[in-house]
């Protein structure tokens, strides 16, 4: 929740606050009061007693525009400079770098000692008061969606202060959502309070399948012997049914999570399988080194991150492309000195290809380090998509699952609807007919193979976004690509989609049952036994051109 | 350089590859046991203890180049889960000499091992019952791996699963062990694995003469398992394997039934990693998850690529030479050991398709073109596994 | 030696293999399409037809390589060889020569015809069998027939392609089967290796049933007494070589005539 808040201001504050500047001239009028800056300069010296008086006052003064002052208390970034008493906002990012901002604009301030700064103290009764008087302000002066969370936040806070705000509110508020979220504080406030039975089953009737963690906890403790143990049957069995809707939802919802997470991991199979659906289709051998490629895409986005720190938010659309490059390049480099000297020996390609994988592995412990390296998240990708309080979707797994999508798309293009396509299309049917075609089935391997391991270098990308890089990080993948290419069928794209999607989603809605490597053990086993029905996979290519 | 002649002469005549190998292994082994026995330590000749295990170590590792030989080079199967069967069979062994540490533990527990004890558990698990006893030990050392592959081969042969899809599978069987054996749970030790043996069968496992014992009884078995295998393979038996590698679809066009071959021979090569697995751990003296990792069972392949797979003494030969190698190489520069490892593979299978014997056949017939008829040996001709 | 309880086909009606609406498609491509012919006991066969028309396909049906849509096959009256996969079909007497020669090449010449001997075929079996002076004889019989007996010692691999095919012949031969189905047999001889061959099967033919696939019309004149044609998946038509060729229906198939 807090960090929400603080991401909402963050993010939406300041554009928010900037586009309403000149709407409302009282607004910016009352920063100029006079009042408000020697309130600022009393917050650098008041001690905790003053504090909470001199916070209400702030907020009577400034209004919304103090707001990113406020956050910036509570979450105890506020500074101020020991000179001229000037308050600026303090942050650390995760790379231990240091931004000083100034307190309104949020333009970022350069040249000052961030050493010498000192901090405006903060206690937990302060951070209290700080709470409220936040989601007063939002709940008065915000957006829709900040009213709303306003209304959320004092949920699990239902103190006098915050009710009567909340009765003032809702007389005011139009928006639909924002005032069903007041109504369900209020419904909480009716049966904790000594209402008549019809006023309690009402409220009860409000909470009917509500999901917020609040009204759960509270329902509970009313069917809970030990807690608040409602005595009136009727109103006990509304809240009984209440309790076993809002039950219902939860597992619903967390039985979307788990599709969701399947859908995840489906997503890294996918890109890490089509590549090698992709070489092992055209071309009959099984690049061992393809974890390898996977491998080195991560490391490109880790390097490519290190070149350009100032850009991390950009960085990534450097390293698909450069990842692409690297991966390809080295899979061509691979195809053009080993494989194409093996043709028509698979096993053969099969161990050969293993040694190369030893061998890169061992150039990126020589190079890197055995150890982990972590990959920064560009801000985009890092948050989540709240859609109710028990489900949320993390930004990252959603991008990846939309970006192996459209991984995905591009490559059916590309072998639909290009002549390169057509080309590796007809020599995977019939090698030899090609060749008779004046098709130059050495181009055609060659760059079958760079695509297939470019696609690796750009699955790599996405993974360094899910998981830190290592130099093992292939091998956990290359028998689960397999796998799917295995029980989708050879030779077809489709076939890996489905494939990579049903075993993700597999492994997780066993996950919960059975454990990560249990389930693990049971997918492979599975496949195994699949074989046994279907040896060509779920779409086998037939015909005799097949055997 | 006549006696290297003579050498060479034997192996050109091929049907006495048995008694070649039988004596050299004889004549190494006693020569070696004698010299850490009989000779000062002073002597220059010595052959300390630590040597006596390192060389047990190499024939256990033979004798899974053996299990790999039989099946890849004479039928065309590329298993890349061989170190599965070999670490259940040391496992079996393991817990064995687990029990026979009784009461002598950290926690003097006379029942459970140590980590039992480390993870509360207040009583033996069902599978380690019986494991005290020697004989039982050793029938599971078989059963359980040989059960496996019957099982894994069935599954597999049966619905033709050949090729590369075969050689993944058994990558994924390996790697789905290696995994499981890793939990506390499964109760082998997790991590850590079975280790702190003292003595197996009564005999004092830091002993010298138990030392030397397991050495011997090495080789005998490595010997043992060598000539019934190339008894096996210059049966019928054995032309009905190769038919197999060459043309699996027209050997059973002539009546035979090659999935049942194949399972067979997988059983067979699954029983000989096993015994090299139970003879390996009271040597070095621990087993642990490690040993089912995919990286160890595509190793043993690459020994018997280094020797010449489709024959035995060449699977047996690359396994101590790449065996000593490792050795050598990570005790000097651990690092450029993978990179070596890596580097032979690709090598190997590009210049050196048949492996070190098949360069020694190629100087063979060299030296006298022709008289190659009463050859029985199965590595001529187009060999594509 | 199982074998040898294998029951002889039930040829009391005088036809050994019954074909009826066999059909077989490749996604969505008929290789076989409503297909029936039958065979009689004893007799020489000659399939022809164009590249596509089924020929191997139906080899592939009746030897179990290959799993038919509909249809039945029936070695003799009573055994449906469509429930029997590729080693019992083998066992039960039909040998096969392929279209491309397959030989094991890394065997020597005679352990090829040692592997064809019919006898026992179980692991087993194999692990313990020894030559007896009769099948030592029978090897050598046959590689006297094909001309092979110099090479036994040679590596299948060294032979030339014609030498090749008359290993496949011998390892049909020396397996004793009671219906042979032969995959173009003089592709790649000479003609008097064509000659010798067209002899040698018409010498089969009596106590065995052949059923020989060929493009050489030549040769399919010198040994054909019936002749079955095969086109897009089904038979067009079937008689002696001279009805066939006068065929209409044939003749619009081969020389694209107008109707």
């Amino acid at each position: 929740m807090r960090t929400l808040l603080l991401l909402i201001c963050c993010f939406v504050l300041p554009m928010a606050a900037a586009q309403q500047a000149p709407e409302s001239p009282q607004a910016s009028s009352s920063t100029n009061d006079t009042a408000l800056p020697s309130l600022l300069l009393e917050l650098t010296e008041a001690n905790f007693r003053r504090m909470p008086s001199l916070v209400t006052e702030i907020e009577e003064v400034g209004g919304r525009t103090v707001l990113p002052l406020l956050t910036a208390l509570q979450d105890g970034e506020l500074y101020y400079q020991p000179g001229n008493r000037e308050l600026v906002v303090r942050q650390e990012s995760g790379g231990g770098r240091i931004t000083v901002s100034d307190v309104f604009t949020g333009d970022v301030m350069d040249g000052i000692d961030t050493e010498s700064l000192e901090r405006v103290p903060i206690n937990n009764r302060l951070r209290a008061v700080l709470q409220a008087t936040i989601a007063r302000i939002l709940l008065f002066q915000g957006t829709d969606a900040e009213r709303e969370q306003a209304a959320r936040t004092m949920l699990s806070d239902l103190d006098e202060d915050n009710l009567a705000v909340l009765n003032e509110a809702i007389a005011n508020e139009q928006v639909a959502s924002v005032a069903d979220m007041i109504n369900v504080a209020l419904a909480m406030n009716v049966l904790v309070t000594d209402a008549p039975q019809p006023e309690r089953l009402a409220a009860v009737a409000t909470l009917h399948g509500n999901l917020q963690g609040p009204v759960r906890n509270l329902l509970r403790s009313f069917l809970d012997d030990l807690g608040r143990n409602e005595q009136d049957p009727e109103v006990r069995a509304a809240m009984v049914s209440a309790m076993a809707s809002i039950e219902r939802k939860v597992r619903f919802y967390q039985l979307m999570e788990q599709a969701f997470y399947g859908l995840s991991l489906g997503s890294v199979l996918l890109l890490a399988a089509i590549g090698l659906a992709v070489t092992f289709g055209v071309m009959g051998v099984i690049n061992m080194a393809h974890g390898e490629m996977l491998m080195l895409g991560a490391y490109t986005t880790y390097v490519v991150q290190l070149l350009m720190p100032e850009f991390i938010n950009y960085s990534l659309w450097v390293a698909i492309p450069a990842a692409f490059m690297v991966s390809g390049l080295v899979g061509m480099f691979i195809q053009r000195f080993v494989i194409r000297y093996l043709n028509g020996r698979p096993l053969e390609t099969l161990l050969a290809t293993f040694g190369i994988s030893l061998i890169l592995q061992q150039a990126v412990r020589t190079i890197f380090s055995p150890l982990n390296r972590r990959v920064v998240s560009p801000d985009w990708m890092s948050g989540a998509w709240d859609i109710n309080p028990v489900l949320s979707l993390t930004n990252n797994r959603l991008f990846i699952l939309l970006f192996s999508i459209i991984v995905f798309v591009i490559l059916l293009w590309i072998l639909k609807k290009t002549s390169l396509g057509l080309q590796v299309r007809a020599v995977s049917q019939n090698r030899d007919m090609a060749k008779a075609m004046g098709i130059r089935t050495d181009w055609v391997d060659a760059m079958t193979f760079g695509l297939g391991s470019g696609i690796a270098g750009i699955a790599g990308v996405a993974l360094s976004q899910l998981t830190n890089v290592g130099p093992n990080l292939g091998q956990d993948y290359i028998i689960d690509s397999f796998m799917v290419v295995v029980f989708g069928g050879v030779g077809n794209l489709w076939g890996t989609l489905v494939g990579a999607f049903s075993l993700g989603l597999a492994n997780k809605f066993m996950e919960p049952m059975t454990g990560a490597v249990l389930a693990k053990i049971i997918t492979l086993v599975f496949i195994i036994l699949f074989i046994q029905v279907r040896p060509k996979g779920l779409f086998p290519q037939k015909g005799r051109a097949a055997e | 350089m006549s006696q290297l002649a003579s050498i060479w002469g034997e192996l050109r005549r091929g049907s006495n590859t048995i008694t070649l190998f039988v004596v050299v292994l004889f004549a190494a082994t006693v020569l070696a046991s004698l010299s850490n026995l009989l000779l000062p330590e002073s002597s220059a000749l010595h052959v300390s203890t630590y040597t006596i295990t390192l060389l047990g170590k190499y024939l256990c590792y033979a004798m899974l180049a053996l299990a790999v030989d039989v099946i890849w080079g004479y039928c065309g199967i590329l298993s890349l889960g061989h170190g599965a069967f070999f670490a259940l069979g040391g496992y079996a062994m393991g817990m064995y000499l687990m029990r026979q540490i009784g009461d002598r533990g950290v926690y003097g527990n006379p029942d459970l091992p140590d980590f039992m004890v480390f993870l509360n558990w207040d009583s033996l698990p069902w599978y380690w019952f019986g494991m005290d006893q020697f004989w039982f030990a050793m029938l599971m050392v078989g059963l359980v791996p040989g059960l496996l592959a019957l099982v894994f081969g069935w599954l597999a042969f049966r619905s033709r699963v050949t090729g590369v899809y075969l050689s993944i599978i058994t990558q994924a069987l390996t790697y789905a062990l290696m995994l499981a054996f890793f939990r506390n749970e499964m109760g082998f030790g997790g991590n850590n694995g079975l280790t702190d043996f003292k003595e197996i069968a009564g005999f004092d496992l830091s002993a010298d003469n138990t030392r030397i014992g397991l050495f011997v009884i090495t080789a005998m078995v490595l010997g043992v398992v060598f000539v019934t295998s190339q008894l096996i393979m210059r049966s019928r038996l054995g032309r009905v394997l190769v038919s197999i590698r060459d043309s699996e679809a027209r050997a059973r066009f002539l009546g035979y039934r090659t999935d049942h071959f194949k399972v067979w021979l997988f059983v067979y090569s699954a029983l000989i990693a096993a015994l090299a697995g139970a003879l390996y751990v009271p040597q070095v003296g621990i087993i642990n998850p490690g040993e089912f990792s995919p990286v160890n069972s595509i190793e043993i392949v690459v020994w018997v690529a280094v020797g010449g797979r489709g024959t035995l003494y060449g699977a047996v030969v690359g396994a101590i030479l790449v065996s000593y190698a490792k050795t050598r190489f990570t005790s000097l520069v651990p690092e450029s050991w993978i990179f070596m490892l890596g580097a032979l593979f690709v090598f190997v299978t590009i210049f050196l398709p048949k492996g070190l014997a098949g360069l020694l056949k190629r100087r063979l017939q060299r030296d006298d073109n022709g008289d190659s008829n009463g050859s029985t040996e199965t590595t001529t001709g187009e060999a594509r596994a | 030696m199982k074998l040898n309880k294998v029951a002889a086909p039930d040829v009391s009606h005088k036809v050994i293999l019954y074909i009826e609406a066999l059909s077989v498609s490749f996604d969505g491509f008929k290789a076989l399409n409503d297909l029936s012919l039958y065979i009689n006991d004893g007799e020489l066969r000659c399939l022809i037809g164009a590249n596509g028309a089924g020929k191997t396909t139906l080899m592939d049906v009746i030897t179990g390589k290959t799993r038919c849509d509909s249809g039945q096959v029936y070695f003799g009256q009573t055994v449906d060889l469509l429930k029997h996969d590729e080693a019992a079909i083998a066992r039960l007497g039909i040998g096969r020569k392929f279209q491309k020669p397959t030989v094991f090449e890394a065997l020597s010449v005679a352990e090829n015809l040692e592997l064809s001997l019919k006898t026992g075929k179980g692991v087993w079996f194999t692990l313990m069998a020894r030559l007896d002076s009769e099948q030592r004889d029978r090897i050598d019989a046959v590689l006297a027939t094909i001309g092979l007996s110099a090479l036994r010692g040679r590596p299948a691999g060294v032979l030339s392609h014609g030498q090749k095919q008359w290993l496949e012949i011998g390892m049909l031969l020396v397996s004793d089967p009671r219906l042979m189905l032969i995959d173009e047999p003089v592709a790649g001889m000479t003609a008097q290796e064509t000659e010798k061959t067209a002899e040698l099967l018409t010498s089969l033919a009596g106590e065995r049933t052949v059923v020989v696939v060929e493009h050489d019309m030549e040769f399919v004149r010198s040994i054909a007494r019936t002749v079955t044609v095969l086109h897009q998946g089904s038979v067009l038509a079937e008689g002696t070589m001279d009805q066939v060729q006068n065929n209409p229906a044939v003749v619009e198939v081969y020389l694209g005539e107008e109707p």
